[in-house]
C-alpha cells in the first residue's frame, strides 16, 4: 500500500489534507464563534460560481474562484456588520443568489462538464503544484495572522462591541478574518469541492467546541480535526474507490458526532438536569 | 473647570427613531454622575455616544478635549448591560479580564509581567479571584458583572461608563456591585457615569444627577435635590407614590 505515496499526486493530495482541513479548522472557529455559519456557506458558494464563470469565459478557474471569494467577502462584512437585518438572513440571501449565478454558469457551459462537476465534488488528486503553493502560503499566513493576533481575535470572538469599546482596531482585524476565509475556501476548492466545504469549516470546530473550555485548545483541536477529515477521507477514498470530498465530510461529520456523545459540557448538563 | 467630557449638540439616531435629540453636557474630571431615566430614554444611547460605539448623526463628542479614537476608547472602560454568555463558552474568567488589557499592550504583542499584575490586581478588587480560571459562562449573572468591572479596570481607564451594572441582579447581588462601583471610585479617583432607571441603587459617591426621557436631558442637579416629588413624577410620567414603592 505504501508504494502508492511514491506519487507525485498522492504526496500533493496529502500535502493539501493536512494545509487545508488545518486551514479550514481554524477559519471555523472564527465563523463558528461570530455565530455566523452562513459566511462559510456564502463563501464557498461564491468560490464555486467564480470557478464555473472562469470555466465559462476560459479564465483560470482558481483566479476567477479567488475573486468571487473575495468580493463576496467584501460584502459579508458590511452585512454582518448591520444591526436591522440579522446577518445570517442577509447571508443566506447571499449564499441563494451567488447558488443560482453559479448554477446559471453550469446551464451556459457547453460540451461536457465533468470539470465544473470536479468544482463541485472537488478532486484532491487533481491538484496542480501551483495551487498547492498558494493553498500553503495562505494557511501559513493564517497560522502568522493567529499567532500574532490571538489576544486581539480573542476579543473579538467573545463579543465585537467590547472588544471595539476597549479601543482594539476590531473592524480592520475582523475583515482581515473575512478575506483570509475567502481565501481559505477559494483554494480548498479543489480539495473538497464547492457544495461540501462548508461542513469541513463547521464540523471540525463544532467537534471541538464541544470538549474545550479553553480557546487555544479549541483552536488546535479543530485544525487537527481538519486534518484528521482530510487524511482519513483521503485514504477511505483510495481503499474503497469511492469520491474524496464525499468521504472527507462523513468523517468529519462522524468525528462531530462522537464528540457531541462524549463532550463533557453535555454531562455536566445532564447532571445539572439529573 | 476640567471637564474631561464634552458633547456639544449630539443627536444619534436609530432607523427612524431618534435616540438623543441635540444633547449638551460637560463632564468634569472625577466626578461621579448617574444618569436615570425610564427605559427607552437613550441613556444607553449616551454612554455609547460617549465612548463612539454609537452613530452620532449630528453634534460633536469631545473626550479629554479630542474626537473619540480607538486611542482614546483604550482610556475609558465600558461596562454594558449584562451579556447573554453561551455556558460553553470556550472563555474563562481571566480570558475576559485580559480582553480589557489588549488594547493597552497593543498589536502584535504579548502582555508582560506588568500587564499580567494589573490583571491580577484587577482580578483582586472586585474580588473574583477564585474564579479566574472557570468559563465566564459558567458565572452567574453578579459574578459577570464583577467580570465585566474587572475588565474596564484592567484597562486602567480614566472613565468608567457603567450601564445598568445592577439590572438582573439579586438583592444581594444588586449590594455587592454598588458598594464595589464605591470602592472602585473611592480607590481609583475615576470619572465614573452610571446609568441606571433605580434611583436606589445609585452608590454613596455620587453626587450628580442626570435626569433623561426620551432622548433629551429633562434635569440635572445635586442628588439630594433629585429625590424631588415633582420631578421624579414628571421623568417617569406616574405618580410619585407608585414610584417609590419601586425605585426610591
Amino acid at each position: 500500500m505504501f508504494e502508492i505515496l511514491q506519487y507525485k499526486f498522492i504526496q500533493n493530495a496529502i500535502i493539501a489534507s493536512f494545509f487545508g482541513g488545518a486551514g479550514c479548522g481554524i477559519i471555523g472557529v472564527w465563523i463558528i464563534m461570530t455565530r455566523i455559519p452562513f459566511v462559510g456557506v456564502a463563501m464557498s458558494h461564491a468560490a464555486f460560481a467564480g470557478a464555473i464563470f472562469g470555466l465559462l469565459f476560459q479564465v483560470n478557474p482558481l483566479l476567477m474562484a479567488i475573486i468571487f471569494s473575495l468580493i463576496s467577502a467584501a460584502l459579508i462584512g458590511p452585512v454582518a456588520e448591520r444591526t436591522d437585518l440579522d446577518p445570517n438572513v442577509s447571508l443566506g440571501i447571499i449564499f441563494s443568489v451567488l447558488l443560482g449565478i453559479a448554477f446559471l454558469g453550469m446551464g451556459l457551459l457547453k460540451g461536457p462538464k465533468t470539470e465544473a462537476l470536479n468544482f463541485i465534488w472537488g478532486n484532491i488528486l487533481l491538484l496542480s503544484r501551483g495551487d498547492l503553493k498558494l493553498l500553503i502560503i495562505i494557511v501559513l499566513s493564517i497560522f502568522l495572522f493567529l499567532i500574532l493576533l490571538f489576544k486581539e481575535i480573542q476579543a473579538i470572538l467573545f463579543n465585537r462591541e467590547i472588544a471595539r469599546a476597549v479601543g482594539i482596531p476590531e473592524k480592520a482585524i475582523f475583515y482581515a478574518m473575512i478575506f483570509l476565509s475567502g481565501m481559505t475556501v477559494a483554494l480548498s476548492l479543489n480539495t473538497i469541492g464547492g457544495l461540501l466545504i462548508f461542513s469541513l469549516i463547521i464540523n471540525p470546530p463544532s467537534a471541538a467546541y464541544q470538549l474545550t473550555y479553553n480557546l487555544k485548545t479549541m483552536f488546535f483541536l479543530s485544525a487537527f480535526f481538519g486534518v484528521c477529515s482530510c487524511m482519513l477521507g483521503l485514504l477511505f477514498s483510495y481503499i474503497f474507490n469511492i469520491p474524496s470530498g464525499a468521504v472527507i465530510i462523513i468523517v468529519s461529520s462522524v468525528i462531530f458526532g462522537l464528540s457531541f456523545i462524549f463532550s463533557p459540557k453535555r454531562r455536566v448538563k445532564q447532571y445539572e438536569s439529573s | 473647570m476640567n471637564q474631561i467630557v464634552e458633547l456639544k449638540d449630539v443627536t444619534v439616531s436609530y432607523r427612524e427613531n431618534v435616540a438623543l435629540k441635540n444633547i449638551s453636557l460637560n463632564i468634569e474630571k472625577g466626578s461621579f454622575v448617574a444618569v436615570i431615566g425610564p427605559n427607552g430614554a437613550g441613556k444607553t444611547t449616551l454612554l455609547t455616544a460617549i465612548n463612539g460605539i454609537g452613530n452620532i448623526l449630528s453634534g460633536s463628542v469631545k473626550v479629554f478635549g479630542l474626537d473619540i479614537n480607538s486611542r482614546i476608547r483604550r482610556e475609558i472602560g465600558y461596562v454594558p448591560q449584562s451579556l447573554s454568555i453561551d455556558p460553553r463558552s470556550p472563555i474563562s474568567v481571566r480570558d475576559v479580564v485580559m480582553i480589557g488589557r489588549s488594547s493597552k499592550i497593543g498589536l502584535f504583542r504579548y502582555p508582560n509581567r506588568k500587564d499580567i499584575r494589573i490583571i491580577e490586581s484587577a482580578i483582586e478588587l472586585v474580588g473574583i479571584k477564585e474564579l479566574s480560571h472557570r468559563p465566564v459562562g459558567h458565572l452567574s449573572c453578579g459574578e459577570q458583572q464583577k467580570v465585566a468591572l474587572a475588565r474596564a479596570l484592567a484597562q486602567q481607564p480614566d472613565i468608567m461608563l457603567l450601564d445598568e451594572p445592577t439590572s438582573n441582579l439579586d438583592l444581594r447581588s444588586q449590594k455587592e456591585i454598588i458598594d464595589l462601583i464605591d470602592k472602585i471610585y473611592q480607590e481609583k479617583e475615576l470619572t465614573i457615569i452610571f446609568v441606571t432607571h433605580i434611583l436606589s441603587h445609585i452608590p454613596a459617591s455620587c453626587r450628580e444627577v442626570i435626569f433623561m426621557k426620551r432622548g433629551c436631558i429633562i434635569w440635572s442637579g445635586g442628588v439630594d435635590k433629585a429625590l424631588n416629588e415633582k420631578l421624579l413624577s414628571d421623568l417617569y410620567d406616574c405618580p410619585i407614590k407608585e414610584i417609590k414603592k419601586e425605585y426610591v
